[in-house]
């Protein structure tokens, strides 16, 4: 089971929050919008109904006492008006005043309107005690004509709207209430809506990454005939083509592999016999006629070139099939680099630079190999003195193998380890196979390291190598 | 010089590499398949046989392991890639050194002096007693405990250089140079390998050996006993 990398994670994540946000707020606004409306316009009428009552059982409970006033009226008139109301009130009459109860709440504003006017008014107020509604009630009286206007008498009441305020603030409760509970409903809602959609689209990613991992038989289950169904299938199609095309280059590779394989033993059959052949005939030559002999120092001279051209390419074919293995040791480097310049007679014409002791775990064939290559070429293409330098760090040893020649032409450093890559074409048939700088270069690779082509300072061509100190065989 | 058993299917290859083997003075038995060559070597034990690991019928390795369970004689393999597969899967069947195709009939004569003189050179020191192992210097041989071992001449070879002065580390380059007569390029692979049969046959349990003993990074040495 791969572990999910933080990427994935934040995708999923912000897909699946960005889901789950849009539906919850859908839901909760749509709720809360719904209770605080219905909360809102059942308060309205609650409050209005209530204020309606109270102002009705005032007037009808005023007019009811209305005929047994006499006109102007007197204190005792005022009275009997007040004590048909309940709760506190406060009946005046020109500069007369009578009151009962606590009846502060009453504003000057009401007093205005119901000053001179004809009907009656109404104002809620705040008070210490809660909310009130205040009623002013311009008494009205009959004339002779029939007419009715103000008798100058005017009656407040202050009322308790408490119950009210309570009922409403219930149903603003209730209203919270639904909001809150339309919030898990609504979260719980979305994650099954928001799995509906994500589960094919994980399904999606877990399928694309076994593919990824070379698994190329992952196809999904298209379910449905939505879009994301359509993707599943469009996705199949892919990856059907995909493995189609990857089978039949793996196919292709195969082949070719074994072909080189089957190529490398055919040749070296018959390569076997015409080395020990060439050999004998070699000791033979001095008895042999001139004309002869020209002919078979050739054959002799070209069987080598064969044999090792075959070789080469063998080399190259086991990176390609990636059946190239390191073989690591404790390697002392000097002892190494001495021993192959040594075996080649080159120690004349190459200097050594090194320190007296340089040991790392590595190839030494292919070390071998690395420094017989890159200083045969600087022998062959640059001027000696050839310098080998040798140094080291905590990580890496660092091989430089610069000649005293020309250096590199320009643009030449980018194809010098491609195959079959002449430095020079007059002189393509006498060098090796040209795939000396393809398989040195293919020998660092195969030890982690790099390979570089430039020119030194006041010098000819440099190349190096570094490659990694790997940790103590074990 | 040497009688040499030679089992290689290509009839070209047996008849070049017999005839320029014949002039450095080898005498040439020639094997077409494994189980001809398995044959001619129960008539009459060469000193060394010359072996191709690709061969039809019986491959290599199965030849090389059924001639290793009843003879020490010296075995050198033929590889036709020189892969790894090849090298290890030969080494561990029982050989002792392989040359790799196409091979040059005076490297194959040089392979073929060095393992034999293995079995020779012996030398005036006499027995050396380490526990239960005795090892003499004069005779050649090798006992453990009353029984004497049936080592190849590579195996004794090995163990004698590591018993020379013991304690002392010898480098898997230095005992290529000793035993093998290789250059610095020898393969180390030869040296592990014989190591390995070698404790399977001295050691108590070979895998905690007590008288060739690895030096991680370095090489093997004889005890301390």
């Amino acid at each position: 089971m791969r572990r999910r990398s933080p990427r994935d994670v934040r995708a999923l994540r912000g897909l699946r929050a960005r889901l789950i946000a849009a539906c919850v707020a859908v839901a909760v606004l749509a709720a809360a919008t719904a209770s605080w409306a219905s909360a809102a316009s059942a308060s309205n009428s609650l409050l209005r109904s209530t204020q309606q009552r109270i102002a009705d059982t005032a007037a009808r409970r005023i007019t009811d006492t209305a005929p047994a006033l006499v006109y102007p009226p007197d204190t005792g008139d005022l009275r009997k008006i007040r004590d048909a109301l309940d709760g506190p009130v406060v009946v005046t009459y020109e500069s007369l005043r009578v009151h009962a109860g606590e009846t502060a709440a009453i504003t000057e504003q009401l007093r205005t309107a119901v000053h001179g006017g004809d009907h009656l008014a109404l104002q809620r107020a705040d008070s210490a005690t809660g909310m009130k509604l205040l009623v002013g009630v311009p008494v009205l009286i009959t004339g002779v004509d029939g007419q009715q206007r103000p008798s100058g008498i005017e009656v407040y009441l202050v009322r308790d709207l408490g119950d009210v305020v309570r009922q409403v603030n219930a149903l603003t409760r209730n209203a919270i209430w639904t909001s809150a509970l339309a919030l898990p409903v609504a979260v719980l809602l979305a994650l099954l809506a928001a799995r509906g959609v994500l589960r094919p689209v994980r399904e999606l990613r877990g399928t694309a990454r076994k593919l990824a991992a070379g698994d190329l038989d992952a196809r999904l289950r298209p379910s449905g005939v939505d879009e994301l169904a359509e993707l599943a299938t469009t996705f199949n199609d892919t990856a059907a083509s995909l493995q189609s095309s990857i089978s039949e280059l793996a196919r292709m590779e195969a082949d070719s592999r074994r072909f080189v394989a089957d190529v490398s033993h055919e040749l070296r059959t018959p390569l076997t016999t015409l080395t020990s052949v060439a050999e004998m005939l070699e000791e033979d030559l001095e008895r042999m006629p001139s004309d002869a002999r020209a002919s078979i120092e050739l054959a002799i001279a070209e069987t080598r070139r064969l044999a090792s051209l075959v070789e080469d390419l063998m080399e190259i074919a086991r990176f390609d099939a990636g059946a190239a293995q390191p073989h690591l040791e404790r390697v002392d480097i000097p002892g190494v680099v001495r021993e192959c310049l040594r075996s080649r007679s080159w120690t004349e014409q190459v200097r050594l630079d090194s320190p007296e002791e340089l040991a790392a775990v590595l190839d030494r064939r292919r070390l071998d190999v690395i420094v017989a290559n890159l200083v045969g070429n600087a022998l062959r293409h640059g001027e000696p003195p050839v310098v080998v330098r040798l140094s080291a760090d905590e990580q890496e040893v660092h091989l430089e193998v610069i000649d005293n020649g020309p250096g590199l032409p320009e643009g030449v450093a980018a194809q010098l380890f491609a195959r079959f890559h002449k430095a020079d074409s007059s002189r393509g048939r006498s060098a090796g196979s040209g795939l000396g700088m393809a398989i040195t270069a293919e020998n660092v690779w195969l030890h982690g390291g790099t390979i570089e082509a430039g020119n030194a300072d006041g010098a000819g061509a440099r190349f190096a190598v570094r490659l990694p100190r790997w940790s103590e065989e074990t | 010089m040497a009688q040499t058993l030679l089992i290689e299917d290509d009839q070209s290859i047996r008849t070049s590499l017999a005839l320029a083997l014949g002039r450095h003075g080898h005498e040439i038995r020639e094997a077409g398949t494994g189980e001809d060559g398995l044959r001619m070597l129960a008539s009459a034990e060469p000193d060394v046989v010359v072996l191709d690991l690709m061969l039809p019928g019986m491959d290599g390795f199965e030849v090389c392991r059924r001639i290793r369970a009843k003879s020490a004689v010296p075995i050198i393999m033929l590889t036709a890639r020189g892969d790894d597969f090849d090298v290890v899967g030969g080494l561990e069947a029982g050989a002792d050194d392989y040359v790799i195709k196409p091979v040059q009939p005076r490297v194959l004569d040089a392979r073929i002096r060095a393992v034999l003189r293995r079995g020779t050179f012996a030398e005036q020191t006499q027995s050396g007693r380490y526990r239960d192992l005795t090892i003499d210097r004069a005779a050649l041989t090798v006992t453990k405990g009353d029984q004497q071992l049936a080592l190849t001449p590579t195996e004794l070879r090995v163990l004698l250089e590591l018993s020379r002065s013991p304690g002392q580390v010898l480098s898997r380059m230095q005992l290529l140079e000793l035993v093998w007569e290789y250059d610095y390029l020898g393969d180390s692979r030869l040296v592990d390998n014989c190591v390995q049969r070698l404790r399977a046959k001295i050691e108590d349990e070979p895998a905690r050996p007590v008288f060739v003993q690895t030096v991680r990074g370095f090489g093997y040495r004889f005890g301390p006993v």
